[in-house]
């Protein structure tokens, strides 16, 4: 019955892990073809790859492990995509009903230790309601604010026979997020449009969720209006870094000109971000002068951090339409004059050239490991990059470019080391003839490493793009910069051989350390058909820019040492450095 | 250069900002909220609270509708106006959870709690609770020689007057229920 239900539901992809309370459905998926199911070798691994699948293709992650232990390895995964909005559906199995609560063998009280990190969960006692739970449960994860959901299914009910419901014959459940946006604050989105003189947009993660239709109609928006657009982490792809109105990333470790665009604009067009405290730094001086709109369709994202001016609830793309139809109704009119001297000061700003650096023929800085990868697989047609998190994945955000929506994989709001290794394979399953790269730092990629397993069993030829600075570089980071230069425990002590633990997988290691061999290298592991693991060692002491450092406003940015700032002050006022 | 702009050795700045942005004043208010009356739902609503560090002041649940399985929660909880604003939207955003009313945004609304006062004493105070109780229109529902159990209904101000007049006279034990609200009107 759980197989016909996820069948019946579009699903050809399970990750998962068996264990004795969820034998039965493994039985089920053994007896059929439909169904693809991939063996991982921990279950936050199922869950981190179920992620990446559900990333770059817009459909739910199914995941599938067993009771106990199955089930609370796999609650990092759930906190992640619940903080990322990521659809998930997450089958756990428990002990039978009658053995629940005695402290059976793998017992967990699942549902209550995932109550904090799903959108929704369900324990089914009844057979006879287990087939309308799962297809209330996809209709849960995927609609409204996308988020994990979780459904633990005791042994004796996978075993009873009950009768099917079809997913057309389900209860609706009364769960009827709002989608359309309130008319009147549309047409003062668009009065706004109309007269600012200093606008931009500030883009996130729910234009991906809303779907390809959202960033295209975004796309419109941004071109036709002429305004500058920045984006936090998470929507990175939605607008193309090729576009000619693109500043890059804001935030922590955004773009300079992104920030300072965000700290003087007159108007800010918040499309599906939540203003995280990543994003805003000291909240009382962030972008003191603006008019705020906020597109979100979560009720509970307005004005939670940030008091916005005009809330528009409803899914960005939906209203995005509307708002691109009542603009041209009225004329399509900008003040273009003003927003061309913005842009000017804009200019000025870029000038800057923050993410500037200085090649070394010693050793291999990773800004420049990661502009030589953009550089040699930028024209790939079908390129996915997951990061893990630290330092790494901002030099991705920073130094990697994408033009497309789905392409980037990467754990914002939890910041889970141990993410992106599982969540490329979760990405290369759904697009096997894709080149997937997973950027890491080496102590993210240890975390979870034994899915070298899992890559080399499905011939996933996974690229694990590793800068390896024998640190924890970020720790590092803000222990050099907030603490008194005392690296309490950033060192990365008795590293594998990342070659030999490549081959001992079965799998090929490359290593590389001079400068002059890194092009050679990189087209090494591309040519390889099968997957990689490139130790990249690079400078153990580099820092991470620009920063924010936190409590400071965006105007007050950490600039690294190459940056030029000649010209930025005199424009910015009481601009930093 | 400008890398090295923070001043070293202290920690004067955080991986976060750690100053209380919350500045403004406390309200109280009383929320009504409808819910499927599921297993784990109350868990769902008190989990939020914890989760995200809101306060409960009181907190009522009963089933109100057998048969759509309907349950209504009063919860009394304090915050600033913006605390309150993100606690109705993040009540809303469970899937069980109907409808948030916030009954004292909406208007008139009325209050009721019950509470069970055990007072022992002998000669004038008991008396004294006696007569007391009588003001407060409280019922004796339980009485020996030496202790009366009075059964008080009203707003929690009226049940906290009583308790401070009780106090001195020889309270043992209270019990309240905490508050059940309904809007003033016909809707």
């Amino acid at each position: 019955m759980v197989v016909q239900a996820l069948k019946d539901q579009g699903v050809d992809t399970v990750f998962g892990y068996p264990g004795g309370a969820v034998l039965p459905i493994y039985d089920e998926i053994f007896l059929q073809n439909d169904i693809r199911h991939y063996l991982v070798r921990h279950e936050q691994g199922a869950v981190h790859a179920a992620e990446g699948y559900a990333r770059s293709t817009g459909k739910p992650g199914v995941v599938l492990v067993t009771s106990g232990p199955g089930a609370t390895n796999a609650v990092t995964g759930m906190t992640d995509a619940l903080m990322d909005s990521i659809p998930l559906v997450v089958l756990t199995g428990q002990v039978p009903t009658f053995l629940i609560g005695t402290d059976g063998f793998q017992e967990a009280d699942t549902v209550g230790i995932t109550r904090p990190c799903t959108k929704h969960n369900w324990l089914v006692k009844d057979p006879g309601r287990l087939s309308d739970t799962i297809h209330q449960a996809f209709q849960v994860a995927t609609t409204g604010r996308p988020g994990p959901v979780l459904i633990d299914i005791p042994k004796d009910v996978q075993f009873a026979t009950g009768d099917y419901t079809a997913p057309e014959e389900a209860r609706v459940h009364h769960y009827q997020p709002r989608m359309d946006g309130d008319e009147a604050a549309i047409e003062a989105l668009v009065s706004l449009i109309e007269t600012a003189e200093r606008p931009v947009f500030y883009t996130g993660g729910g234009v991906i969720n809303s779907g390809p239709e959202a960033s295209r109609l975004l796309r419109e928006l941004v071109d036709t209006t002429g305004f500058p657009i920045t984006s936090t982490l998470m929507g990175l792809g939605a607008y193309p870094a090729s576009g000619k109105n693109w500043l890059g990333m804001l935030g922590m470790h955004g773009l300079y000109e992104a920030n300072l665009a965000m700290h003087d604009c007159d108007l800010m067009i918040n499309v599906g971000a939540r203003f995280d405290d990543r994003i805003t730094g000291r909240v009382q001086d962030f972008s003191p002068g603006s008019r705020k709109v906020h597109i979100d369709i979560d009720p509970s994202s307005i004005n939670k951090v940030i008091r916005v001016d005009v809330p528009i609830i409803g899914d960005v793309g939906r209203v995005l339409k509307r708002a691109l139809e009542v603009w041209k109704a009225r004329g399509g009119r900008t003040e273009a004059e003003a927003v061309r001297q913005w842009w000017y000061r804009i200019n000025d700003w870029r000038k800057v050239d923050c993410l500037a650096f200085t090649e070394s023929k010693k050793t291999i800085r990773p800004q420049h490991a990661l502009s030589r990868l953009e550089a040699l697989t930028r024209d790939h047609p079908q390129r996915y990059i997951s990061t893990e998190v630290g330092q790494h994945q901002m030099w991705a955000a920073q130094y990697l470019r994408f033009d497309e929506p789905n392409r980037w994989m990467t754990s914002g709001g939890l910041g889970t080391m141990g993410y992106g290794f599982p969540a490329s394979i979760g990405v290369q399953v759904a697009h096997p003839d894709a080149l997937v790269i997973n950027v890491a730092g080496e102590a993210s990629w240890l975390m979870n490493m034994q899915e070298m397993g899992t890559a080399v069993q499905y011939r996933l030829p996974v690229k694990q793009f590793i800068l390896n600075n024998e640190r924890l570089g970020m720790v590092r980071q803000w222990q050099e910069l907030l603490h008194g230069e005392r690296y309490s425990h950033s060192w990365s002590e008795s590293l594998p051989d990342f070659v030999k633990l490549a081959e001992a997988f079965g799998a090929k290691g490359i290593m590389v350390s001079d400068p002059a061999d890194l092009d050679d290298a990189i087209r090494e592991m591309l040519a390889h058909d099968g997957p990689v693991i490139f130790d990249c060692l690079v400078e153990k002491h580099e820092n991470c820019f620009p920063m924010i450092p936190s409590g400071k406003p965006h105007n007050e940015m950490l600039l690294g040492e190459n940056a030029s700032t000649e010209g930025a002050i005199g424009t910015s006022g009481g601009m930093l450095v | 250069m400008a890398a090295l702009n923070i001043e070293k050795g202290t920690s004067k700045h955080s991986a976060y900002d750690l100053r209380d942005p919350h500045v403004e004043a406390q309200e109280t208010h009383t929320l009504a909220v409808v819910v499927d009356n599921e297993a784990g739902v109350l868990a769902r609503v008190i989990g939020l609270f914890s989760g995200r560090g809101y306060n409960i002041e009181s907190l009522t649940v009963a089933e109100t509708d057998h048969t759509g399985h309907v349950s209504r929660i009063t919860v009394v909880t304090t915050g600033t106006p913006s605390v309150i604003e993100q606690i109705k939207a993040q009540l809303g955003r469970i899937v069980p959870v109907h409808e948030v009313h916030d009954l004292t945004a909406d208007g008139a609304a009325v209050e009721r709690e019950l509470a069970l006062f055990k007072v022992s004493g002998t000669g004038n105070e008991r008396i004294e609770a006696l007569r007391l109780a009588e003001i407060f229109r409280a019922n004796v529902v339980d009485s020996t020689l030496e202790s009366f159990v009075f059964e008080i209904t009203g707003t929690p101000q009226k049940v906290d007057a009583f308790a401070d007049l009780m106090r001195p006279l020889g309270l043992v034990e209270i019990a309240r229920t905490g508050v059940a609200a309904l809007s003033r009107g016909a809707a």
